[in-house]
């Protein structure tokens, strides 16, 4: 894992089970995150996804990639388009400096209508 | 109400007291996250199982029928904006910080205070305050995590006025005299006239009083076939015209009796496009030449 490596594309299909299932699971219980109806009178174009699963996508995306080992130490995120269901939701990321012994990546999750989220993840990996 | 005064108070207040998460860390809700996330580190599974660093916030929401504590400053200043008109809200950044992973069996706690409130700012959503809080989880005296969250609160920008249908009798209105008055005469009637000198026989568009061949005035038209070819066009953005909507194409015909006359083409322009005529009916008085790409080409 070197500074410049890329992480391997990833593609998340946000479809409303996905969507609801999320919220759920991390207790966000707010309407515009499972009922369409609801979330389309507030001015939404369908449900989408909430912040805490964001952050749970972006932490698994440096996971995944970086291994078991690979202590995830912050996660620092800046959100942008919504992504609602049906989206796709497409994960690039590279390692862009090393802090100490950590390494920081910087991760964008893209939909159809822009980013989504653009941040960075820090981690400390062994050896 | 003086939102920056409001913020000051709230911030003075410092740190809310402590609030517990509604359960210990526990196994059952890790699953139930990794199973929604996808997530399949074996680390979160097992004997040795820890929590989804990302999971922190998780275990402190206040859930379904959960009420903000009285002294949480990001309800305090959610409703200073409310009240001061900026109603809907829209979270831009979140910054956690995990200083380590949690065991099942911890009970964490969780404190927030005001960090920041920045504005009123124009933003694309509309004008709005940033407002920035900071939370600290706890298990016992320990600090386990850390999080800088933000939130705009905007009062959301007033939507446009829909745009009035353009009225199609309010077009511009051609000048018509004695020069021209065959040409908008024979467009009423279904005919395409073109101007031929009465004496050489030149055919000529725009219509004039003089040959400028022979300088006979005695000029007469022969009624075109209706068919030509575009020679050049534009495509009009701005400035808006009264009785259009833009954009639109106004396209220079060259005419297969060889003059070159302007009118509004249908369809994708395009340089040697083949045209025929339309006579289109504004209204009673008025009818005007346009043009549409060639059926049988």
């Amino acid at each position: 894992m070197r500074i410049g490596d890329s992480l391997p594309e990833w593609h998340v299909e946000a479809t409303p089970t996905f969507v609801i299932s999320t919220a759920l699971a991390t207790r966000d219980f707010q309407d515009v995150h499972h009922d369409r109806d609801l979330a389309i009178k507030r001015g939404s174009k369908d449900i989408f996804i909430n912040i805490l699963t964001t952050t749970g996508l972006v932490q698994r995306y440096v996971t995944d990639w970086a291994g078991e080992d690979a202590q995830v130490k912050q996660v620092n995120i800046r959100l942008g388009a919504p992504c609602y269901a049906y989206d796709t939701l497409k994960f690039f990321g590279q390692v862009i400096e090393r802090v100490e012994d950590d390494l920081v990546v910087e991760v964008v999750g893209r939909t159809g209508h822009g980013d989504h989220v653009t941040g960075t993840v820090r981690i400390g990996v062994p050896g | 109400m003086d939102v920056e005064k409001e913020a000051a108070r709230i911030a003075e207040a410092g740190e809310s007291a402590r609030r517990f998460a509604r359960d210990p860390v526990n196994l059952p809700m890790i699953h139930n996250w990794t199973e929604a996330i996808g997530d399949t580190n074996p680390r979160y599974t097992g004997p040795d199982a820890v929590a989804p660093p990302a999971m922190v916030q998780v275990w402190t929401m206040y859930g379904l029928n959960g009420v903000r504590d009285a002294d949480d400053p990001l309800g305090a200043m959610v409703r200073v904006l409310d009240e001061a008109g900026f109603t809907s809200v829209v979270a831009t950044n979140s910054d956690q910080t995990y200083h380590r992973y949690l065991k099942p069996g911890e009970h964490v706690s969780v404190t927030a205070r005001l960090e920041d409130v920045t504005g009123p700012k124009k933003t694309a959503l509309g004008e709005g305050w940033f407002v920035t809080t900071r939370s600290t989880w706890y298990v016992e005296d320990e600090i386990v995590a850390e999080m800088r969250f933000r939130i705009l609160k905007f009062r959301p920008a007033v939507a446009e006025k829909p745009k009035a249908e353009p009225v199609r009798t309010q077009v511009i209105r051609p000048a018509i005299n004695r020069d021209t008055e065959y040409f908008w005469e024979g467009l009423k009637q279904g005919e395409l006239r073109i101007q031929r000198c009465g004496q050489c026989g030149l055919l000529r568009h725009p219509p004039g009083p003089m040959c400028p061949e022979c300088g006979a005035t005695k000029p007469k038209y022969l009624v075109s076939e209706g068919y030509g070819v575009v020679y050049s066009y534009v495509v009009h953005h701005h400035p808006r015209v009264p009785g259009r909507e833009v954009p639109f194409v106004i396209a220079l015909v060259e005419l297969d009796e060889g003059v070159r006359m302007l009118g509004e083409l249908a369809g994708v322009p395009r340089i040697g496009l083949p045209v025929q005529v339309v006579f289109t009916k504004v209204d009673d008085e008025l009818t005007m030449p346009t043009w549409r790409p060639r059926e049988d080409r």
